[in-house]
């Protein structure tokens, strides 16, 4: 268990790499057969690789072949986390005009009900005389989750990377982390989702992409680890397009929106970040930017919004 | 003078009379028509809950704001009706009363009913009922639901070895009065072991004690517990450490109205005015009173410094109960189900056992209510306003699944105590005549 745990880190340490360069190659080819193909035509034109002990490699440009996408962890494994990460986000309020491509994107991604959204985007006003502005919300990802204190079951888990996640397979639907979350981030599948087809429904419920969701349990953001685990960002990071979201690790210091790249103790030293309520000693892994020199206008949110305020 | 008129009737009494008049009796016309219709209730019920098993919780009207409505306020309810088994049991046993022997049976049935329907009711809003056996085999202690569950458990048990040791006795006197029946092999069945040897009545009345010792703590933890379902979460209306008392004030005050409410209808149907007195249906009215009183000041308690202090995050719910929109109900549930009743106890001819009926049925009712608005108002009021969300998550008022599950279960715990009545004797006979003999030697 332990070897296969190193060296999956191992081969996802060199993910990122390779990737990159594997891009220009055929995807038809079933990498897994590469074995069998002894009689591959060398090119003579060399690739430098980076190996999985670091050393810098050639290896002649035939011999690549693309990594399919690989399956999901399992659930146990879901439960422990990416070693080495502690995951955050850093919400910029200023450049929030309620588009909500946010929320559609997650939302198709995740086949989530059409009547719930784990993105939502909030018009707050903190008092009379202060400006309006749009708070996209997310689940906050708490270091004190209060939701994984109260659950029975421990359907709800808090992992060595930070992320809060949900076993759909486990989780008996009594609706305590609900009333237990300040954030109103969780939602519940009152009804089998609408947006899930029958095919998918048969699919094996993945913690890390919280794919299927199922009737009689509670979903919510999940911090895309599944995504991470590709190299991607997560589904609101690259929908948005005003760049409003950074997503990133504590650990590197570094938090990125796809085009623009922060370190993250820079950003919310300079920008003044904070967490949501954390008088309630939640400890929150996402950060905002005040909504300073905002970019639009709180009104130009209103022509995308369902709802008279 | 009362006490003189008290012994005078039970000294007209001879051990076959209180035989005859307590055993159980076949119910006449209107104790059938009461057991049909609660049948029905109780089908109706099933129905609307194999309907929810299809179709999911979407028939009721819970939705992600509002995610506990009627079947947790009334989980709430019947957990808090069920702690007047160990008021009447336990506590008044201890402090050596012994007036209220009579209603100890009527009290402990009422616990066991209130216990039951309270666990079945909990599985009636779980998402997935099927993973019941989830608790047992991932149970996280630092749950407070696992903690309920714990307690529940032992209250139960307990409650039903209060409710079964005492009637062990009672089982040899139907055994005798049942012989060539059909009830005769239940009795049979659930107390033939009773031989009343002196080590036996030894036994249980060691039994009994432990019990009813053990049983205090165990009903304190279960409401108290309960409340901490709640009172663990930051929301408004429920971050309060004032909760655990106000729970258990207003579950002896819920528990004592039902028990007001059964003394009555037991009394009236059954014929049983000379064992179910004036005296008891005053005394009884006079523990309503300090009870009502106590949940007052623990109500007090927990609204007046927060609406002093008027919160930010505290003023739209504190509004909404007071002034808005469950106002109505919260004032009828004050006044109606607390103030009125307790006025009228607290003059003699209130303590008459018709107005202690009414006064235990406002008490009841209300209680139902105030578990309501305890439980949901809350909810509507969130940290973060509702926004984009469909209009039906804002509000909240039952379906009729809800209503149909919810009254099916009200109606299946009184099925029970109704049953239990019906097969068993509702005032212990073998205690009744043994007091007796104790007030005859007394009295010479």
């Amino acid at each position: 268990m332990d070897t296969n745990n190193t060296s999956r880190k191992e081969f996802l340490a060199s993910l990122v790499t390779t990737g990159l360069v594997l891009a220009g190659c055929s995807s038809k080819d079933n990498p897994f057969e590469a074995g069998k193909e002894e009689n591959t035509q060398l090119t003579g034109e060399k690739v430098k690789l980076l190996s999985v002990d670091g050393q810098v490699i050639e290896v002649d440009k035939a011999l690549l072949k693309p990594v399919p996408d690989l399956p999901p962890v399992s659930n146990s494994e879901a439960r422990i986390g990416i070693p080495g990460k502690k995951f955050v986000m850093v919400i910029d309020l200023s450049r929030c005009k309620n588009l909500r491509k946010c929320q559609e994107g997650c939302n198709h991604m995740h086949h989530i009900h059409s009547n719930l959204a784990w993105v939502k985007v909030y018009p707050m006003e903190e008092g009379e005389h202060t400006a309006p502005y749009w708070q996209p919300t997310i689940c906050m990802h708490c270091d004190e989750p209060p939701c994984v204190k109260v659950c029975p079951v421990d359907a709800t888990f808090k992992r060595q990377d930070g992320i809060v996640l949900i076993d759909a397979d486990r989780c008996i639907g009594c609706r305590f982390c609900m009333a237990a979350c300040p954030y109103s981030t969780r939602v519940f599948n009152w009804e089998k989702p609408d947006t899930v087809s029958d095919e998918l429904a048969k699919q094996p419920y993945s913690c890390e992409s919280s794919v299927p969701q199922k009737k009689g349990t509670v979903g919510k953001c999940d911090f895309c680890p599944d995504m991470v685990r590709k190299g991607e960002l997560p589904h609101c990071v690259s929908a948005c397009p005003n760049g409003t979201f950074f997503y990133g690790d504590i650990n590197e210091d570094s938090v990125t929106n796809g085009a623009e790249t922060f370190r993250f103790s820079e950003l919310i030293r300079d920008k003044a970040g904070y967490q949501l309520m954390d008088d309630l000693g939640t400890k929150p892994s996402v950060y905002y930017l005040p909504p300073a020199s905002r970019n639009f206008p709180f009104e130009k949110g209103l022509e995308n919004d369902n709802e008279k305020i | 003078m009362i006490i003189l008129k008290y012994s005078e009737v039970e000294h007209t009494l001879t051990d076959e009379k209180i035989k005859t008049d307590l055993l159980p009796q076949k119910f006449g016309t209107r104790g059938k028509i009461w057991t049909i219709v609660l049948v029905i209730l109780c089908l109706v019920g099933a129905f609307a809950y194999v309907r929810q098993l299809q179709k999911g919780l979407i028939v009721t009207s819970m939705r992600d704001y509002a995610s506990w409505g009627i079947y947790i306020s009334n989980f709430v309810f019947f957990v808090a009706i069920s702690l007047v088994g160990s008021l009447i049991t336990a506590v008044l046993r201890l402090s050596g009363v012994h007036w209220s022997t009579p209603l100890t049976r009527i009290a402990e049935i009422i616990a066991v009913a209130g216990i039951t329907f309270a666990s079945l009711i909990i599985i009636v809003d779980m998402g997935r009922p099927e993973r019941f056996y989830h608790l047992f085999i991932y149970g996280r202690l630092q749950s407070p639901i696992i903690w309920d569950v714990t307690v529940i458990t032992t209250y139960f048990v307990i409650s039903i070895l209060l409710l079964y040791i005492p009637l062990l006795p009672d089982m040899k006197i139907m055994m005798d009065a049942s012989k060539g029946k059909g009830m005769y092999k239940l009795y049979k069945f659930l107390g033939s072991f009773w031989k009343g040897t002196p080590m036996q009545h030894r036994l249980s009345n060691k039994a009994v004690n432990i019990l009813a010792i053990a049983i205090v703590p165990v009903a304190f933890s279960i409401h108290t517990v309960t409340s901490w379902l709640f009172a663990t979460t930051y929301r408004p209306g429920w971050d309060s450490t004032n909760f655990g008392a106000y729970f258990i004030a207003g579950a002896f005050l819920a528990g004592s109205g039902a028990v007001a409410v059964a003394m009555y209808v037991f009394r009236k149907y059954y014929k049983l005015e000379k064992y179910i007195t004036d005296e008891h249906f005053d005394k009884m009215g006079k523990i309503i009173v300090m009870l009502a009183l106590l949940y007052l000041y623990f109500n007090i308690n927990e609204f007046l410094t927060p609406v002093f202090k008027m919160k930010k995050s505290e003023a739209a719910f504190l509004n909404g109960l007071f002034i808005g929109e469950f106002a109505p109900l919260f004032w009828s549930a004050i006044i109606g189900g607390m103030l009125v009743p307790m006025f009228m106890l607290l003059f003699r001819k209130g303590r008459k056992p018709f107005p202690m009926f009414i006064a235990g049925i406002m008490i009841v009712v209300g209680a139902w209510f105030k578990r309501y608005l305890i439980v949901t108002p809350t909810l509507l009021h969130p940290f973060l306003p509702m926004h984009n969300v469909p209009e039906e998550y804002k509000h909240y008022f039952p379906s009729f699944d809800e209503w149909a599950i919810a009254i099916g279960s009200l109606a299946g715990a009184l099925l029970v105590v109704t049953l239990f009545a019906r097969f068993f004797p509702i005032i212990p006979i073998q205690e009744t005549i043994e007091e007796k003999h104790e007030k005859e030697h007394d009295h010479q």
